[in-house]
């Protein structure tokens, strides 16, 4: 596992993406043939149950080293990770176990349905016998993930450059459906189990945010106006029954979305089509938080689809019946997507993204400010003669977000980050004045650089409260300026209200704590919004 | 018996009417290494091990009154009797033992059990009161031995020269840039920052013998420096001379690496874990070894490793001092600014 293990060592060292693809191909090049699949495998969560449970691990780790519980979980929180943890507490390795990463993995399959004290000498045998960084590997490879920053987008980049195959190709064939046991890498990377003829997607097209007048636009009637939705952008692929769904990032996410799949196999038409993926419940737009616990699931449960289900808004039509109709006009394109959409019965999550009217640009002020209360961010601008680019161009398509809301907020307690930021406090909670208390509103833990972080971490040590545990209690003098998208009331929260998206926009060294915003002031945003 | 007091000013003996590496300007100082955290400006009189006295002298000024004594070599202060026994933290750094009417305390400054190739190897002192640093105390650091620390560095310059890159390693200029010069002597030529190299400048001067290695200039020659090896202090991590040697791999050497996270926080291209301070394991056994019925605990993780020494049977407490990585990290900087200008 030693090569493995040297691989894993440059990728987490390095925050250079090229760095990272350069290792991989280099693994790649030189990796015996399983091993190559089990790292491909192992990257894009096509791996194996966990065959041990984390707890045991735990429980053993603390009786061969003989440490109370609390100082584990001192260790625990200092590292922030609990593979890592184990691998750094146990002792010193009193032997050389020499296996290859497949190796490893065909023993763990059969580790499953053991005996829990056969699991036990089998662990603790490997921890015995591997140094800290191969140990932690091995604890990895048990379950949980590596956090080192590889995306399939980056893997499928390194076995573009290591093959010259199209990386969206590569994307689709690692994707599909392949067995470990039944596949040479060779065969995997052609893509020999895939059709990629039916999956193939069109490069997005993007938008600049608007950075000149609404006037300066020219006529009204020569645009087109839509809401801007916040959920993540999606294009459907459907050709010859089968379909695929890929997100901005050029992933193939059809596996997370099977509702979308079921209603468009409705549709007798071929076609790929752009629009939104959007958490939506009684016809009503959820918010993005509500989204996220949908994505990067490796199963998605019953239940989950239920608490959480997803429409979809269409907004462009690339392909219809294998002819590219991107050179059309926008106005040409939606007119042929409306007449897609009346083909049959849709369900109310699917739907196309309605146009807004208006003949005035001024009408609009007022629409773009109420886009909060659906759950938009703001307005998108597509000129009506615009073809659909490859990409990012200026001048056909603006998007016009609304402005972030912010208050002044003091912080009460820090946590430390887990992965790269392990080591700093990172993680923040804030308040506001309420009488002469305080009131939590809000957690955030972006928007500041290392520097800052670094020195507040500093603070953090000198000013806590508290001194075990992964959260302090700290002295309420840092003030800072977050923003945030929306913001309503709320009976699960303490304060009455729950934002939206709270991120810090500044660490406001200018202003005392006595001069944060108070909860009522916080409350007439309710109303302003 | 009171042997010490803990004072504003520092830890001080009543009895012999001098502090131990006190924060404040005090008539006596006896000083147990030249970190700038422990050995500051501004006392009367200065007392430390023989090879701190030309650290001190180059740091603190040339003209302070100091005087120095080899270890396990006592003087007698006003009836305490106060000698020196090695550390094995850096060049000269000691445990400071106090004995008084056959009542014995140890405070034992920066440590490290493991012996290197360059400090005097640290000594287990009995004693009634020991106090103990706690930087690492927490049972996921341990080190690896010097020797495997060697093969680690010295493997990494290779893959570099493989390369076409230039190994630059960052340490502090007292302590861990002579620590990184002994493991890596012989790797290849040695460049050192103008902070580390006037520092061993002095230490030389006054007898010790150091590996070989050259000043960085600052109008260095590019090609002379391509594959080879520099040393320079952390604080120049990011500034214009790193960035203008020739493709440049930069390590950071600290016990902190050994936490994957403290790795990537930096943009580095690795992170070794080299201490001067002792792991959890030297921690313990130093504890243990100095018998002692009180132990305090200064600068670290004092409340967890205080917490784990009563649970374990041995009378511990928290002390609040001015030592730390922190303060001597700005302070150390201020001396490399000095220096720099």
């Amino acid at each position: 596992m030693k090569q493995f293990s040297e691989l894993i060592s440059t990728i987490e060292i390095t925050n250079k993406t090229n760095a990272k693809i350069d290792a991989l191909v280099d693994y790649f090049k030189t990796a015996p043939e399983k091993d190559k699949l089990w790292l491909i495998a192992l990257f894009t969560g096509k791996r194996p149950p966990r065959p041990v449970k984390t707890t045991l691990m735990k429980q053993w780790c603390m009786e061969i080293t003989q440490l109370p519980e609390w100082l584990f979980l001192e260790s625990y929180s200092t590292v922030g990770d609990l593979g890592e943890t184990l691998a750094l507490l146990s002792p010193k390795p009193s032997c050389q176990i020499d296996r290859s990463l497949s190796e490893w993995m065909a023993e763990l399959k059969t580790l499953k349905p053991k005996e829990e004290d056969e699991k036990k000498a089998y662990v603790l045998n490997a921890w015995s016998g591997l140094h800290q960084q191969e140990r932690l590997i091995f604890n990895k490879l048990i379950g949980g993930s590596f956090r080192i920053g590889v995306s399939k987008k980056t893997l499928v980049n390194a076995l573009a450059k290591l093959t010259g195959i199209h990386a969206n190709q590569l994307m689709h064939s690692i994707i599909g459906n392949w067995d470990i046991d039944s596949i040479s890498f060779e065969d995997l990377i052609n893509g020999s189990h895939i059709n990629y003829d039916n999956s193939k997607p069109y490069p997005f097209s993007l938008a600049y945010a608007l950075e000149k007048e609404l006037l300066e636009l020219g006529e009204p009637k020569d645009w087109m106006v839509e809401q801007k939705w916040d959920g993540i952008r999606g294009q459907i692929v459907k050709r010859n029954s089968e379909i695929y769904i890929w997100s901005r990032g050029e992933e193939l996410v059809t596996q997370q979305f099977p509702e979308l799949v079921e209603v468009m196999s409705n549709f007798k038409d071929d076609f790929v089509i752009d629009g939104e993926i959007l958490a939506m419940k009684d016809n009503t737009i959820l918010l993005f938080n509500d989204l996220q616990k949908r994505l990067n699931r490796k199963n998605v449960t019953k239940k989950l689809l239920q608490e959480v289900p997803v429409g979809f808004y269409a907004y462009d039509l690339l392909e219809f019946n294998n002819e590219d109709v991107r050179e059309k006009t926008m106005k040409e394109r939606r007119l042929i997507l409306e007449q897609l959409f009346g083909s049959i019965m849709l369900p109310e999550y699917l739907k196309l993204s309605f146009i807004i009217d208006f003949e005035k640009w001024e009408e609009l002020y007022n629409v773009r400010a109420n886009s909060r209360m659906l759950n938009s961010e703001g307005l998108m601008l597509k000129q009506k003669a615009s073809p659909y680019h490859t990409g990012r161009k200026k001048g056909d398509w603006w998007k016009w977000k609304v402005d972030p809301l912010t208050i002044d907020v003091v912080m009460i307690y820090a946590q430390k980050g887990s992965g790269r930021r392990s080591s700093k406090y990172t993680d923040y909670t804030f308040a506001v004045k309420k009488d002469d208390k305080l009131v939590t509103v809000a957690k955030a833990y972006s928007g500041l650089t290392d520097k800052e972080i670094t020195e507040i971490s500093k603070w953090v040590n000198k000013n806590a409260i508290e001194k075990f545990g992964p959260v302090r209690t700290v002295k309420p003098e840092l003030v800072f300026e977050i923003a945030f998208e929306g913001i309503a009331l709320s009976n699960r929260h303490k304060s009455g209200v729950a934002l939206r998206f709270p991120r810090i926009v500044r660490w406001r060294k200018d202003k005392p704590a006595s001069e944060i915003d108070t909860i009522e002031t916080v409350k007439q945003l309710i109303t302003a919004t | 018996m009171q042997l010490i007091k803990f004072t504003k000013k520092g830890i001080y003996c009543p009895q012999g009417e001098f502090y131990l590496d006190p924060w404040f300007p005090v008539d006596y100082a006896v000083i147990s290494h030249g970190h700038a955290d422990h050995a500051r400006w501004g006392m009367k009189h200065y007392l430390c091990q023989h090879d701190s006295k030309a650290i001190l002298q180059h740091r603190i000024g040339a003209d302070i009154k100091i005087e120095s004594l080899g270890y396990n070599d006592p003087i007698n202060i006003n009836g305490v009797n106060v000698s020196f026994y090695p550390a094995g933290h850096v060049i000269g750094s000691a445990q400071i033992r106090l004995e008084h009417k056959g009542f014995v305390v140890v405070f034992s400054g920066d440590y490290k059990t493991q012996p290197d190739f360059i400090s005097t190897p640290f000594e287990s002192v009995k004693c009634n009161t020991f106090i103990t640093e706690s930087t690492f105390g927490l049972p996921i650091y341990h080190w690896k031995s010097e020797k495997e620390l060697q093969n680690e560095l010295q493997q990494w310059v290779i893959n570099n020269q493989a390369n076409n890159r230039t190994s630059v390693f960052l340490g502090y200029s007292l302590g861990k840039a002579q620590r990184l010069m002994s493991l890596l002597e012989g790797a290849d030529h040695i460049y050192v920052h103008r902070a580390i190299h006037n520092l061993n400048e002095a230490i030389s001067n006054s007898g010790i013998q150091l590996p070989e290695t050259t000043l960085l200039t600052n109008d260095f020659d590019k090609k002379a420096l391509q594959n080879k090896i520099i040393i320079m202090p952390p604080g120049l991590l990011g500034s214009r001379l790193l960035k203008r040697v020739p493709n440049a791999a930069t390590a950071i050497c600290s016990g902190w690496m050994q936490i994957r996270g403290n790795k990537r926080w930096q943009a580095v291209d690795a992170g070794f874990t080299v201490s001067d301070h002792a792991d959890w394991n030297g921690l313990i056994s130093a504890v243990k070894d100095s018998e002692a019925e009180q132990v305090y605990v200064t600068h670290g993780s004092q409340a967890i490793f205080a917490k784990y020494l009563n649970e374990i049977g041995i009378k511990a407490d928290e002390l609040k001092t001015e030592y730390g990585e922190e303060v001597m990290a700005k302070a150390e900087q201020e001396y490399e600014k000095v220096v720099a200008q």
